[in-house]
């Protein structure tokens, strides 16, 4: 926070207004950033504020307004004039090509060629390790990226745009994905990249991030400039309040509840990874109706490969699950979610919470478009699929009210309404829930909240995987803790806190 | 407002893109032209009027369209489904073999005989598409390879199939021809009576329509592309089929079975580029030949499915200009001495334009998984 140079205006975006058809994403938003400085954009889902960062990076014409970069106007009609300008920006999704290194990606358009076309890959590897030490952004530079964790791509993000020489990083949502320890790492990238007088523009739901890191705070609503604040200035309550347009509350409220009987046995349970190594190894767990148990830990420890197979989605290598006293081992995705009634919230919403070509009302339905409601022998009632999806799009709050829009046009957030829609739509007795609030914003995340504790009200089963620690204890009756591949303690909620879990997520013991 | 959305579609819209690739296949194909030292608007006007000059030449190029614009339906409805049917080809072959084959043993009055032989050619696509559906389910093999495989065991079968005493006619590489009750001709038997002869003499646009081998077969084209659209668009299969192709994981995820889907997909498709071949001897050729090399309507329903932007529309859309180049374009050696490859070039450059970004997208995705 010291080094803004605030002669120095680094971006000057005013009255920037941008239709999408007859609606409106940004309206006459001015925007702001120093040299140097560290600004968060903050605003609901669906405020607009990818769509701003899109029409400063050229992926989207603004339908009007003026764009400045150092001082002098320019018209930014595509990434390629924004990255000559030196304006970098890592999306929301990444844009990496799997099967090729951590070089081959950095400098994929950008190569380096020794004449006649032939790929210098000694140039620019050195040149890549010189920014990524220059920075502290470690990552090795041979890696293939698929082999790498989210939290190095998306290293692998930022340093491809600084080898193409960014001066202005625009972050949308990077630390939606990223776990405790990696978001501390970016901290400390982020710091480094202003001290050598980069100007940053973040976007992150997350309210202690931008009181940890931001100097500038951006907030809009539905489109619109509510207001520029001093970060120092303000406190995250404020924030909320600006954003959402009320107060938020932080805590969940919930009665005590008296568990009943047992939903979900999960008994020695051991499942591989696609690697074929054992990554759920003999793992018991129980979930009674009217109880959400909250599985804590770090990332990695089986979590994912956990929660496919209680799905349906990855076979077990032997151990036994078992909903509602019957057998569900191994049995296909389809037979769980319908005869077993198990819901599921998926962890990564991109691969497979939707299908980002079909729209709304057509995504609402995935596990339902054959039943009788939706469908009469072969045909699809329309009519039905689409009263459906209007009822859940009010109920729900998903923007736009619109359900032939594609769900690839909605923002990340109203994508994953969409998901907790149709899941707790169907009725499900238990409900798995793996990182349900990932890029909500926080009015959205009350929301989802209320919502699970709603399903353990009416006697539901919930189990919530989550890797933010402050979810977990704040929702969970139970909390469980996973560490390589089994659970290695259970606390009640009450007498948890976030020492003794952490001590349990790192593999040490319930007594201290 | 509405001028603007217009606009759009036309210029950012599949539709406009395709367009787009058409004329700037004419215009490649006019510089070729050019360079060869002819006159490319002669040439077009030659084409223009090989198309439209009698309605005998518009007979024919609906007759030349109808199989590829079924092959390209082939093609896109596995292509909806994130599958690629490169063995429209092969199921083609064993479609035609088998209307060759009941249509000529079997003895029934024509209102089942046309219906059973359609039946056997599309079972029999089907089992060649769904093989290769199968095998991709099970064991993973990529469609595209077992389907060129399949490709050339459809054809040896078929060229086998002629060796035989009963079926083959010895000595001529042909089989014999279909019965009657088989065939699916317009007035095929009246046009040869004195009555029919006398009919096409005296009357002038009808007459010279009759002169062509009019047949059913685009009844069936139009049926089929209707079929397919419906079963996309408004049936619970569509739905599965196409949550598969768009995202396979998400599918899995919602408890559709992926491999019951390709395999149905492939199935359909397979029956599809069957009737082609079978509606093809029952309407034109009323026998299959012994193949030297693929006759390449498969693979030109790759082309038509491509324009088409895979849907039934598209399809029937493409398949005519196919049909429309393809049969109006050999004229233009005669009219102005330009050769005929100059429409392959036209027809080459369209779907290189056309299917540019979609075939990167593709191949990004076959990469993939
Ligand atoms: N291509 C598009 N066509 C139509 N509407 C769009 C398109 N892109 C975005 N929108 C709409 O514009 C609004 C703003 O979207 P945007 O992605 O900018 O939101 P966001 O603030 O980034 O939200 P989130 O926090 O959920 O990512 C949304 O309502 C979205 O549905
Ligand atoms: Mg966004």
């Amino acid at each position: 926070m010291t080094a803004i140079d605030f002669s120095h205006r680094a971006v000057e975006m005013s009255g920037i207004t941008k239709k999408f058809g007859d609606f409106v994403a940004n309206e006459n938003i001015n925007l702001t950033v120093h040299r140097g400085e560290v600004h968060a954009l903050l605003g609901e889902n669906g405020a607009g504020k990818t769509t701003l960062m899109n029409i400063l990076y050229g992926l989207l014409k603004p339908s009007s307004g003026n764009i400045k970069i150092n001082g002098k106007t320019l018209t930014i009609s595509d990434p390629n004039i924004a990255i000559r300008n030196g304006i970098g920006m890592v999306h929301q999704h990444f844009m990496l090509v799997e099967p090729f290194s951590v070089t081959e990606n950095i400098i994929l358009g950008n190569e380096s060629t020794r004449g006649f076309g032939i790929l210098d890959a000694g140039k620019g590897e050195k040149e890549v390790k010189r920014i990524s030490e220059q920075y502290g952004l470690t990552v090795d530079p041979k890696a293939l990226i698929q082999d790498l964790s989210v939290g190095s791509q998306q290293r692998v993000e930022i340093l491809k745009t600084l080898y193409r020489g960014a001066q202005i990083l625009i972050l949308d949502e990077p630390t939606a994905v990223l776990t405790p320890q990696e978001i501390k790492e970016l901290v400390a990238i982020i710091t480094n990249l202003t001290e050598a007088g980069k100007s940053i523009i973040i976007i992150t739901h997350k309210l202690n991030e931008i009181k940890q890191m931001a100097d500038f705070c951006t907030i809009i609503r539905r489109g619109r400039h509510i207001d520029t604040v001093d970060v120092s200035e303000v406190t995250e309550e404020d924030l909320a309040a600006k954003m959402v347009g009320r107060e938020v509350s932080f805590r969940v409220a919930k009665e005590k509840r008296n568990p009943g009987e047992k939903i979900l046995d999960i008994k020695e349970l051991c499942v591989e990874d696609s690697r074929g190594i054992m990554v759920v190894n003999g793992l018991n767990l129980q979930l009674r109706k009217g109880e959400i148990l909250g599985i804590a830990g770090i990332d990695g420890n089986g979590q994912t490969q956990l929660i496919e197979t209680l799905t349906g989605l990855r076979k077990a290598k032997s151990g036994r699950i078992e909903v509602l006293g019957k057998d569900i081992t191994n049995l296909p995705p389809g037979k769980i979610i319908n005869n077993h009634k198990v819901g599921h919230i998926p962890e990564d919403r991109q691969k497979r919470g939707l299908v980002f070509e079909f729209n709304i009302a057509e995504n609402l339905i995935l596990e339902t478009y054959f039943k009788p409601a939706f469908s009469e022998g072969f045909s699809l009632l329309h009519k039905n699929i689409y009263k459906n999806a209007d009822t859940l799009i009010e109920k729900f709050d998903i923007r736009p009210r619109d359900a032939t829009l594609q769900a690839k046009s909605l923002s990340g957030g109203n994508q994953q309404k969409m998901i907790i829609a149709r899941e707790v739509s169907n009725e499900p007795e238990l409900l798995i829930a793996a990182q349900p609030t990932r890029g909500l914003d926080v009015g959205a995340i009350e929301y989802v909240h209320q919502a699970l504790v709603a399903q353990r009200n009416e006697g539901k089963g919930v189990l919530l995987v989550s890797f933010e620690l402050d979810e977990i204890m704040n929702v969970s009756d139970r909390i469980a803790v996973i560490f390589e591949g089994k659970i290695v303690g259970i606390l009640d909620a009450d007498d948890a806190d976030e020492k003794k879990i952490g001590l349990l997520m790192a593999g040490g013991t319930a007594k201290e | 407002m509405t001028g603007t959305k217009l606009k759009e579609l036309f210029l950012k819209g599949p539709f406009g893109l395709t367009l787009i690739s058409i004329l700037l296949g004419f215009l490649v194909g006019a510089i070729v032209l050019l360079i060869a030292g002819f006159n490319p608007a002669e040439a077009y006007w030659a084409i223009l009027r090989g198309i439209f000059a009698k309605p005998k030449y518009v007979s024919y190029v609906i007759i030349y369209s109808t199989p590829l614009i079924i092959t390209g339906l082939s093609v896109a409805f596995a292509l909806r489904t994130g599958l690629f049917n490169i063995g429209a080809e092969g199921q083609f072959i064993v479609g035609a073999m088998a209307a060759a084959i009941a249509g000529y043993f079997i003895q029934l009055p024509m209102l089942l005989h046309v219906p059973l032989c359609l039946f056997l050619a599309m079972s029999a696509g089907a089992v060649w598409g769904g093989l290769a559906g199968h095998i991709k389910a099970r064991f993973g093999v990529h469609e595209v390879i077992s389907t060129i495989m399949l490709n050339w065991i459809a054809l040896y079968l078929s060229n086998w199939s002629l060796t035989l005493q009963s079926f083959g006619k010895q000595g001529t590489g042909k089989s014999h021809m279909i019965q009657e009750t088989a065939r699916i001709d317009l007035f095929g038997q009246w046009k040869i009576t004195e009555a029919g002869i006398e009919f096409i003499r005296s009357h002038k646009v009808l007459g010279d329509i009759l002169k062509s081998p009019v047949n059913l077969g685009i009844i069936f084209a139009l049926l089929f592309a209707f079929l397919m659209w419906y079963i996309l668009n408004k049936t619970t299969l569509g739905y599965e089929l196409r949550a598969v192709g768009f995202n396979p994981d998400a599918a899995e995820y919602g408890g559709i079975n992926v491999k019951k889907s390709i395999i149905t997909s492939m199935s359909i498709a397979g029956s599809l580029a069957g009737a082609a071949g079978a509606l093809q001897v029952m309407g034109v050729g009323h026998k299959i030949a012994k193949l030297a090399i693929m006759e390449g309507y498969g693979f030109d329903g790759i082309a038509v499915a491509l324009i088409g932007n895979n849907t039934g529309p598209g399809s029937v859309f493409a398949g005519f200009l196919f049909g429309g180049l393809k049969y109006g374009g050999a004229k233009i050696q005669d009219a102005v001495g330009a050769p005929t490859e100059v429409i392959n070039i036209v027809v080459g450059t369209i779907i290189l334009f056309v299917a540019m970004p979609k075939l990167i997208q593709m191949l990004l995705k076959f990469r993939k998984g």
